[in-house]
């Protein structure tokens, strides 16, 4: 499949949750935004990518996947199932608009009431719960996104890297 | 923005006194660092508000672009350098840039080469062009270069879902274009060659409007140009004096290649080799953070308000603002290679307070989980950036020696 279409079929696999088509389809990661449930795309997570690795605490869950163009995402879901953080690392931007999900909107709508005089590096939003960092330079990207008021009971921001 | 208190400046900072030396600059040391003002491999560089009048510590130079193996030439003024990126990018007029001279276009097939370079905070768009690039007595021929226009091509979904704006006014970049002089040669690599989910979709073939992603060759992707210079071609070196109190601009050099003149040599600075993210470490505290060096980044952007124990400006999350100046040290680190780095943060509130000053040598900001050594570090440290692959009498690069 080529790369111009993997937006949409992202969007076609993830809204599939068992099927056999989602298995032919998610040739690409398929991975659960901010604020959305693991549950539905648990399934696929585990047949697109061998190297998806899940790590248990006491807390939360952290699922790991590694996307082809060599990008790290770890997503953080509460016992509940609902995600409450992300976070990104790899050679490439990320993508904003699928990982921070319906927060997308909320997020450019703060980047513009953001002052201009300005720090030029990373960026640091914070819009009532959402908070948002990104970092890195060219051809090394990093960064995070959480609810602060989704954070289940003793966790702390730090702990999401 | 107010003036909060008179800022009390670390006695290193008033000590170190800068010595202007031509052509000579053999050896270094981080209090007195001689700054290269001639030869052919030197060029002037100039930390001002730009040309957009609002550039908090943003170095600047002026760069020659011509259409290739002709006369016809243009310079362009107010380009940021940028060690942070790669490849030369250019703000056309329709962008409220400088650039009015027509380069000829790179094409795909019968389609025109766009790209979508993202930055941290910013992506740019724009066709992908041929220019022949002088900077001081150094030229690269025929280099593709990204021409920032906003009137080209349809932006690309995938370029606007990294959810940043595009810098595609002089209000948004801040400059006429970026000199992206950074430790690789060009601004993607192999990946931007290969097909399909590989493909990370920085270079388009546009047909008019529509744009679809295609694998670019590495001679064809935009190329940091100091790497196709004839010589002196493994890297550069930005020279600045130190800064003691705010000030409206700061002059230095940039200094093209590392160990091949007399006025470029490496001398007692100490080298780190880059890991695989083009980075290295920095340990605050008994913590070990990633690290990198970037002229692009107008700042020390470090950790967070907690854990760096410094609060963020309540009318900009971006810096922070201590009540009073604050010291801090740290180890930079590449395997068994250390040095330790003081530095001071204060309100930028407080530095801000001038309207006519633009260079800070305490301006700080937030960072989490990372070390950003931005331009302030720059202030008084001659820093030596090499490019991947590229040999130097102190070992291939890429690395940063300072």
């Amino acid at each position: 499949m080529g790369p111009a279409t993997k937006k949409s079929v992202r969007k076609i696999c993830c809204s599939i949750s068992v099927s056999a088509l989602s298995w032919l389809l998610c040739a690409l990661p398929c991975y659960a935004s901010l604020g959305g449930d693991l549950s539905s795309v648990r399934d696929d997570q585990a047949r697109i990518n061998a190297s998806l690795l899940v790590t248990q605490t006491s807390a939360y869950s952290v699922h790991e996947l590694h996307s082809p163009t060599g990008q790290v995402i770890r997503e953080y879901a509460a016992p509940s199932g609902k995600i409450f953080a992300v976070t990104w690392h790899g050679p490439w931007a990320p993508d904003l608009q699928h990982l921070l999900g319906s927060h997308f909107a909320e997020f450019q709508q703060a980047l513009q009431s953001s002052n201009r005089r300005a720090a030029h590096g990373p960026l640091f939003v914070e819009q009532g719960s959402l908070v948002v960092e990104l970092g890195g330079h060219m051809r090394d990207f990093m960064g995070r996104a959480y609810l602060s008021d989704q954070l289940p009971a003793g966790v702390r921001a730090q702990e999401i890297r | 923005m107010t003036p909060r208190r008179i800022l009390v400046w670390p006695a290193l900072l008033l000590t170190a006194a800068i010595v202007a030396s031509c052509g000579g600059g053999s050896s270094h040391s981080n209090s007195m660092q001689p700054i290269v003002t001639s030869g052919s491999n030197v060029q002037t560089v100039t930390v001002n508000a730009g040309p957009a009048n609002n550039y908090a510590n943003g170095l600047f130079t002026t760069v020659t672009v011509c259409v290739p193996s002709t006369s016809t030439c243009q310079d362009i003024s107010g380009v940021l350098v940028d060690t942070g990126s790669y490849g030369l990018r250019l703000l056309t007029s329709a962008g409220g840039g400088a650039l009015t001279l027509s380069l000829p276009a790179q094409t795909s097939g019968s389609n025109q080469v766009g790209e979508c370079a993202a930055f941290v905070t910013g992506y740019t768009w724009g066709s992908v062009n041929f220019a022949d690039i002088k900077v001081s007595g150094e030229q690269a021929s025929n280099v593709p270069v990204q021409v920032i226009d906003p009137t080209f091509a349809a932006v690309p979904p995938d370029c606007k879902n990294g959810g940043v704006p595009a810098d595609d006014s002089l209000q948004m970049l801040g400059a006429n274009g970026i000199l992206g002089v950074g430790p690789y040669a060009q601004d993607c690599g192999t990946a931007c060659t290969q097909t399909g989910a590989a493909n990370p979709s920085l270079y388009y073939g546009c047909n008019g409007s529509s744009c679809q992603v295609i694998a670019e060759a590495l001679t064809q992707q935009v190329q940091n140009p100091v790497a196709l210079f004839a010589s002196d071609n493994n890297g550069v070196i930005i020279e600045l004096p130190a800064v003691s109190s705010p000030q409206p601009s700061l002059t230095g050099s940039i200094v093209f290649g590392i160990g091949t003149q007399s006025n470029n040599s490496v001398g007692s600075a100490t080298v780190f080799p880059l890991n695989s993210s083009g980075e290295f470490s920095t340990t605050f505290n008994g913590q070990t953070y990633p690290g990198f060096v970037d002229s692009g980044s107008n700042a020390y952007f470090f950790l967070d308000a907690a854990t760096a124990g410094l609060t963020v400006c309540s009318d900009d999350s971006g810096f922070y603002c201590p009540g009073s100046p604050t010291n801090f040290s740290a180890t930079t680190f590449s395997s068994a290679i250390k040095t330790n780095v003081s530095f001071t943060v204060s309100s930028a509130d407080s530095l801000f307070s001038n309207q006519a000053d633009f260079v800070f040598s305490t301006l700080g900001g937030p960072n989490v989980g990372t070390f950003d050594w931005g331009l302030p570090f720059f202030f008084g440290r001659n820093v030596y950036t090499a490019i991947e692959s590229r040999t130097t009498p102190v070992g291939s690069g890429p690395f940063w020696a300072y």
